[in-house]
């Protein structure tokens, strides 16, 4: 085990080449609905229960079933109305199980991501070429059913290994979502020294820990999306920042909640200077005007010491 | 370390659902629902009634309000017997008040031991739901067919005497179930069950004996879920349900299709005298709107329900 992961390099907030975004806007903002599909009766995993009570798990098979059936259209219509698009963190199981919600999202120009091929299978225990093999099937599933390449990884259940990271760049993969130490995008080192980029993906905006984990009061999560839209656009005039707010349908679509997120976003979208970006162009933006300054100034920072 | 080769193969990878139970459905693509008098919104309240042993075992799996303390819990046995002695009348008073008519969902062992509140929920005329023997009767993996079958049958027996109607419909203890949970149900002519909460229509639910109808009652908008585990403000529940009703109301009138409220109750919970208020102002405000609302009895939502996805 290592105490550290060693992925990325420290730098400073306020000593960052400035970065610029399309059009000089200060808010890259994304949106990342996660469409997933939670197995009925997955095999268990040696280090992870995928449910919590015998087989079967009724209450949270059913409860997250609800986000396919019920609450994928609810938040594209949300999205729709204020011309966000999203960028699908995928159990690309979905493309067999459902590809009418893929093609929901296909024909709104949304991106496609890899989450894994099921967000019941867990990297643990796995060895170096089981690993890959699901991130290669996973990331194939999308280019087949999408046409898209996949650039972007954010693990199943953030399930990690050591090399969850490295395998994804060697396989193609251009950017993670699986770092939240920063509000920029950020130089990742892998093992084959890849150029691969750190997307912001915000865990503290994220619905399912939101309503899950923290079980906080809806209005008082469109409350935190406006307050971190209004800093992040404050401090976005020195230099462009990123947001994020990841979604689940199952969680941020229900009748009692998705007003919040409405109304935080007309909040938003009333601003000017808010790039509607999706994560692959964040990425893309970053690598072709920003990441080799970032890590010549990382490594000015590193021989100071 | 390798895992087993089963860890990447996906036997039930495959065009809609990984089992068998229901067809693969999206709400927004079917065909309309219309209820009575055109009206867009469907209310169904159901309280559920609920006895907690002292002597609680939390086996297979432990319903939330259980006992947590060493034995004898008197602190948790007597406040939720709070909900029969007292929140219930207190509940029941607020519907009266507003004209809203619930069902009622209770463990057998109520009615063995307060047939004077089964009496006086009967005289409301709600429906009754089978709601298992008591909660920690737990239907699951961890108990084997046999028991189930008995822990329902003494249900449905200690109930049938005081329904208004006959029992039709059921709510399992925890919303769980074991895998033989349907079959039991309908082989003992249940029609319909509200467990599964993927959806907030009926829909086709298989069993080796013939069809149910799944009709789901709301979980993260129950009282007991949001007041009682996400620890939210009683005023906060009352907002979520009230936009709750505003957003499928808005729902219904923008696509011309029924949309049902379901509220789920239980008087240990709302019945205490600090959040009966917020219950009522969630009444006041659904009366508010009565005209656009169509409160019914579970049994009468699903005949009215059609089509339904899957049939």
């Amino acid at each position: 085990m290592r105490a550290d992961p060693g992925l990325y390099r420290y730098l400073p907030w306020d000593e960052r080449p400035r970065i610029v975004w399309p059009g000089g806007a200060r808010v890259a903002l994304w949106i990342a609905p996660n469409i997933e599909f939670y197995e009925y009766d997955p095999p268990q995993n040696p280090k992870r229960r995928p449910w919590p009570r015998p087989f079967p798990d009724v209450l949270g098979y059913s409860t997250r079933d609800y986000g396919n059936r019920v609450g994928h259209q609810r938040m594209m219509a949300v999205l729709d109305r204020y011309g966000l698009r999203g960028s699908v963190s995928l159990s690309t199981a979905i493309c067999i199980h459902h590809p009418e919600v893929i093609a929901m999202a296909a024909e709104r120009g949304w991106e496609f991501f890899s989450h894994g091929i099921y967000n019941t299978r867990y990297v643990y225990g796995m060895d170096e070429d089981q690993e890959r093999e699901m991130l290669a099937e996973s990331m194939a599933l999308i280019e087949r059913h999408t046409g898209q390449h996949c650039d972007g990884y954010l693990a199943p259940a953030l399930s990690h290994t050591e090399r969850t990271i490295d395998l994804f760049a060697e396989l193609g993969g251009v950017y993670t979502c699986d770092l939240f130490h920063d509000d920029q995008p950020t130089p990742v080192r892998t093992r084959s020294g890849r150029r691969f980029v750190s997307v912001p993906y915000s865990l503290e905006l994220n619905d399912t820990i939101v309503y899950v984990v923290n079980r906080i009061e809806p209005r008082r999560y469109g409350r935190m999306i406006c307050d971190a839209f209004d800093r992040l656009y404050a401090e976005g005039a020195e230099s462009g920042t990123v947001m994020c707010i990841p979604l689940h349908a199952y969680q941020v679509s229900h009748p009692h909640r998705l007003d919040a997120l409405d109304r935080a976003l007309e909040h938003i979208c009333r601003h000017d200077g808010v790039w509607k970006a999706t994560g692959r162009e964040i990425a893309r933006h970053f690598l072709d005007h920003h990441h080799d300054d970032f890590v010549a100034a990382e490594d000015r920072l590193e021989a100071q010491r | 370390m390798s895992l087993d080769r089963g860890h990447l193969e996906y036997p039930m990878r495959r065009h809609g659902m990984d089992h068998d139970r229901y067809a693969w459905s999206m709400l927004a693509g079917r065909a309309p629902i219309r209820w009575p008098g055109e009206r867009p919104l469907a209310l169904w309240i159901n309280v559920s009634v609920e006895h907690f042993p002292l002597d609680a075992t939390g086996e297979g799996v432990k319903a939330h309000g259980s006992m947590t303390m060493p034995y004898p819990d008197l602190r948790h046995y007597t406040l939720r017997d709070h909900g029969n002695r007292v929140g219930i009348f207190r509940v029941l008073k607020a519907l009266a008040t507003y004209g809203f008519a619930a069902s009622f969902a209770v463990n057998g062992e109520v009615a063995q031991r307060y047939p004077a509140l089964l009496r006086r929920l009967a005289a409301t005329g709600g429906e009754f739901l089978g709601h298992g023997w008591n909660m920690d009767r737990v239907h699951s993996g961890a108990i084997d067919a046999a028991r189930e079958a008995r822990w329902i049958d003494d249900t449905l027996a200690a109930l049938a005497p005081f329904a208004p109607t006959p029992i039709t419909g059921w709510l399992s203890p925890a919303r769980s179930q074991s895998a033989l949970t349907p079959e039991l149900l309908r082989e003992r002519g249940i029609a319909w069950c509200a467990d599964w909460v993927n959806d907030e229509l009926p829909y086709r639910f298989e069993t080796r004996h013939g069809p149910l109808a799944m009709l789901p009652l709301s979980y993260e908008l129950e009282d007991r879920f949001v007041i009682g585990e996400n620890l939210h403000a009683e005023s906060e529940w009352a907002d979520q349900c009230c936009d709750a009703a505003d957003f499928l109301l808005a729902e219904s009138e923008r696509t011309g299709a029924g949309r049902l409220l379901s509220l789920s109750l239980h008087p240990w919970v709302i019945g205490q005298p600090h959040r009966i208020g917020h219950l009522e102002r969630v009444l006041a405000h659904l009366a508010a709107r009565r005209d656009r609302i169509w409160n019914a009895a579970p049994s009468a939502i699903l005949a009215h329900a059609v089509p339904v996805p899957g049939a």
